[in-house]
């Protein structure tokens, strides 16, 4: 109960967070091996075919909110490489939320800094608001975007202890904002611009000093306060400059060797690492060089001793798999490979999607209310006699657990990364589904095994993208 | 309420059959008026003696303007049915129904696909406009399903029973390669077929249904009048249809061993017949050999042998024409090939030629026992299917 009117009766600050890292990896030594030249040590992620910077915000913010009872008022979407421009895809995420109506969704769109952006505009706002960052990252073949970039998201949930314990305080914030064309890119283009080095690194030295005293001093903290200090953006050098002169005691991994720069998702991405491993009361810092540089200062609170993460970002990294260059550039439009000679899926009706938008993208089916049997898709109509018509109750089925009860391999079918591979999994409690799989090898799929459900972009037929959902083998807590 | 049937009721006076193959010389058009023309031959009717027609196809044509237009049919009632791969069958139990009715006093059924104008591979039909959550997976896929489940359920090794599937493509390949209307009529070993590449699950190609083009067509009155036209007619003793609830899909009880579609609409259809032992009450019987895998699973469902010994009896070789249950004698859609639309009227076509002794010196059947025809036409997946079954005689009672 905020007397005053002002939200001064909690801090403002982080309740929960996730951040997502796709399953499949690209040696970054693989780009040499095929063209003599680029690439580097290490691998960097890569989204599948069938994820995009909605399908990968959407799981980042299913790990966020999971460990909380939370009710957000406003969804914030960032990314620089958005499925569509126009139509807000936040929308999208807040579906598969199943977030309230009268929850905002908003896109903060088209900029690397837009994340960090949106981030900062939450800590500052009021109601509790999730923020969800994703990016896509790439380039031309052999070219440096290519290898130092990587694909993720990271999602949070702002508010005040009046929305949720909060893990991690807002103790300043600052901003440094100057016109100068460092990076740029065209909407639709394959790559980004880059002028000379050198040259941005004039500009993001004084930025970063002015905003990094502006942010200490608003907290009314030192440098050496700082435990740790996440530092991340467009501009490599400047990056590694601005870091080593921050004065704080520990600069957190970039996951350079293992992730790449994941953009407009990174700042999030490394935070959500860095909280994952941090302890009660330690001072972390975010500074971000995009365009300027942007700052934030959050102190750690008790509550994140009793936090439970869904599913760290290193478990994460740690079980990544390869992917090769050839299937990298292919799912990456770089090389355009002959389609199977059958028919192409058809658009998916806007009128059909939005009526079935809980099953479509929130994947909830329907329970009858005598038998207690799962229909998935939902069904007016049970399979059970005892239920009468209409009583179904509706059953939410998107972090219930599932084994596969038999599958197949599909190579005949129209994908864009054949074969498909399918399975008949039975969900943990009862229900059944025919689904396809992702993040899967075709020779590693056995009866029996543990798999859970993730969104994904199914195809895109003129224009429009067709989202629903598949299984993957259980990476969660949820899997064996 | 009951499935009361009409045994004895309709016969069937003539039929007709194209060959079924890639047809890239004839349309849609020239299939049906070949099929109509033998059709009306085989009866020694004209089409003005015909009351009423129904034309079953899939996808290859919208209305009863399909049919009348090409036949020029003046003044006469055309209804297009569509059951999925059951397409032909449907429409041969609504022309029966309809003479049996007294509405009319004789009628046509008539079944065609022009698959090949697609350009594609494969049976590829346009879909409705959908919420896109639909599963993507081919008919060979889900049929795949079945092969893994039975072997677990029965405890047989899954390469004896990949085997066990492959010697029915043998057998239909043997079967068809007599056959001068079937699409392949080349004999394929078993052991060829598994060492082909699989294309879904352990499924290669040659576990698959021919994709054809073809039209096949019936004429049907009532019983009492059929010597007017026929010396041997063929009497209809059952029609059984049963479209499931798509249940299998979501139910985990089910196990993707068996059709619980088929065995309804068979049990039914035995109810209407009179039959109690299917076994030893028929003669043969034409079955939807879909993908190698599902005439496997019918022979139980059909009640031809007990449950998880249908691949005991492929081995002992029952099934063979020369067997103790014929099954698919003019090579089923597995070398005769699989015009969808047609399909179900060419299963009705073959046991007109047998079970009249019609079928020629090198491919008839042993009659001297039993004279009983059966054909099973389904349409869609394991766990959301249509089943239809017939069962058919030379002789009333």
């Amino acid at each position: 109960m905020a007397v005053s009117g002002v939200h001064f009766g909690g801090m403002r600050g982080i309740i929960s967070f996730g951040g997502y890292v796709p399953y499949r990896r690209l040696d970054r030594s693989a780009i040499a091996a095929v063209m003599g030249r680029g690439g580097g040590r290490g691998t960097r992620s890569v989204a599948s075919y069938d994820e995009d910077t909605t399908t990968m915000g959407v799981e980042a913010a299913r790990l966020a909110l999971r460990p909380v009872d939370a009710e957000p008022r406003a969804l914030w979407f960032a990314t620089a490489d958005p499925a569509y421009l126009e139509k807000t895809n936040a929308t999208a995420i807040h579906a598969a939320l199943r977030l309230d109506s009268s929850a905002g969704a908003l896109d903060f769109g088209g900029a690397v800094r837009s994340g960090i952006g949106a981030l900062r505009t939450a800590l500052n706002a009021i109601g509790p608001t999730v923020v969800v960052t994703a990016d896509m990252r790439g380039g031309l073949p052999t070219g440096a975007d290519e290898a130092t970039g990587g694909d993720g998201a990271a999602a949070f949930l702002i508010g005040t202890e009046d929305d949720g314990p909060v893990v991690a305080e807002l103790l300043g914030s600052a901003s440094a904002t100057e016109e100068f064309v460092d990076r740029w890119r065209q909407p639709g283009s394959p790559s980004t611009g880059q002028w000379e080095e050198r040259f941005g690194e004039t500009r993001y030295g004084p930025l970063a000093a002015q905003a990094w005293k502006e942010a200490l001093g608003g907290a009314d903290i030192e440098a050496d306060d700082v435990d740790v200090a996440v530092v991340t953006g467009t501009h490599g050098r400047a990056v590694k400059r601005v870091a080593g002169q921050l004065g704080v005691a520990r600069v957190a991994d970039d996951l350079t060797s293992a992730v790449g720069n994941t953009g407009t998702a990174h700042p999030g991405l490394l935070l959500a690492n860095e909280l994952e491993q941090a302890e009660p009361d330690q001072t972390i810092a975010v500074v971000m060089l995009a365009d300027g540089v942007e700052v934030l200062i959050l102190r750690t609170t008790e509550a994140l001793a009793s936090y439970a993460p869904s599913l760290p970002v290193a478990d994460q990294i740690a079980a990544g798999a390869e992917v090769s260059y050839a299937t990298f550039l292919q799912w990456r439009d770089m090389i355009q490979v002959q389609p199977p000679n059958r028919p192409e899926p058809t658009r998916p009706s806007s009128s059909a999607a939005a009526r079935a938008q809980d099953w479509k993208y929130g994947f909830v089916g329907s329970r009858g209310t005598e038998s207690g049997t799962l229909h998935l898709p939902p069904a007016r109509v049970s399979i059970r006699p005892e239920d009468e018509l209409d009583a179904m109750d509706p059953a939410p089925m998107a972090d219930v657990g599932a084994t596969v009860m038999t599958f197949t391999i599909d190579r005949l079918v129209y994908s864009v990364s054949p074969p498909v591979v399918f399975a008949v999994v039975d969900f943990d409690g009862g229900g059944r589904l025919p689904v396809e799989l992702t993040d899967v090898d075709p020779d590693a799929v056995r009866i029996g095994q543990r798999v859970e459900m993730t969104f994904r972009r199914l195809y895109e037929a003129e224009g429009i993208y067709n989202y629903f959902w598949k299984a993957r083998p259980a990476r969660s807590s949820s899997g064996d | 309420m009951a499935s009361h049937g009409i045994k004895d009721q309709v016969a069937i006076i003539g039929m007709g059959c194209t060959q079924f193959r890639e047809h890239w010389d004839k349309g849609t058009d020239d299939l049906l008026i070949d099929a109509a023309t033998a059709a009306l031959a085989s009866a020694g009717v004209s089409k003005d003696d015909v009351d009423a027609f129904w034309l079953g196809t899939a996808s290859s044509g919208m209305s009863g303007l399909t049919l009348s237009q090409p036949l020029k049919l003046e003044g006469k009632p055309v209804t297009r049915v569509e059951n999925f791969c059951a397409t032909g069958s449907e429409a041969l139990r609504q022309a029966s129904y309809a003479v049996a009715s007294g509405a009319y006093d004789m009628a046509m059924a008539i079944g065609v696909e022009k698959i090949k104008d697609s350009g594609y591979q494969g049976l590829n039909a346009a879909p409705a406009p959908h919420d896109g959550t639909k599963r993507n997976l081919t008919a060979a896929a889900m049929y795949s399903l079945v092969l893994p489940a039975y072997a677990a359920r029965y405890g047989v090794d899954e390469d004896e029973l990949r085997m066990v599937v492959a010697k029915i493509a043998e057998k239909n390949h043997r079967n068809g390669a007599l056959n001068p209307l079937a699409q392949f009529r080349r004999e394929m070993p078993a052991e060829k077929i598994c060492e082909m590449a699989s294309v879904a699950g352990r499924l290669s190609v040659f576990d698959c249904s021919g994709v054809a083009d073809g039209s096949a067509a019936a004429i049907v009155v009532r019983a009492e009048d059929a010597h007017q036209y026929c010396e041997d007619p063929l009497y209809i003793k059952a029609l059984s249809f049963v479209s499931g609830t798509g249940g299998g899909l979501i139910d985990p009880e089910y196990d993707y061993t068996t059709f619980p579609e088929c065995e309804m609409a068979g049990a039914d259809a035995y109810r209407q017949a009179g039959i109690d032992d299917p076994r030893s009450a028929l003669a043969m019987a034409e079955v939807h050999d879909c993908f190698t895998p599902t005439e496997m699973v019918l022979m139980e469902d059909l009640g031809f042998c007990e449950r998880g010994t249908a691949w005991k009896e492929v081995l002992a070789g029952t099934f063979e024409r020369n067997g103790d249950m014929p099954i698919n004698t003019d090579g089923g859609l597995k070398a005769f090939g699989h015009p969808v639309g047609a399909s179900g009227l060419r299963m009705h076509y073959e046991c007109w030629l047998q079970l009249r002794g019609q079928a020629g010196d090198d491919r008839q059947i042993d009659l001297s026992s039993r004279n009983l025809g059966l054909v099973h036409n389904l349409g869609g997946y394991p766990g959301e299917m249509v089943s239809f079954v017939s069962i058919l005689g030379p002789e009333l009672g």
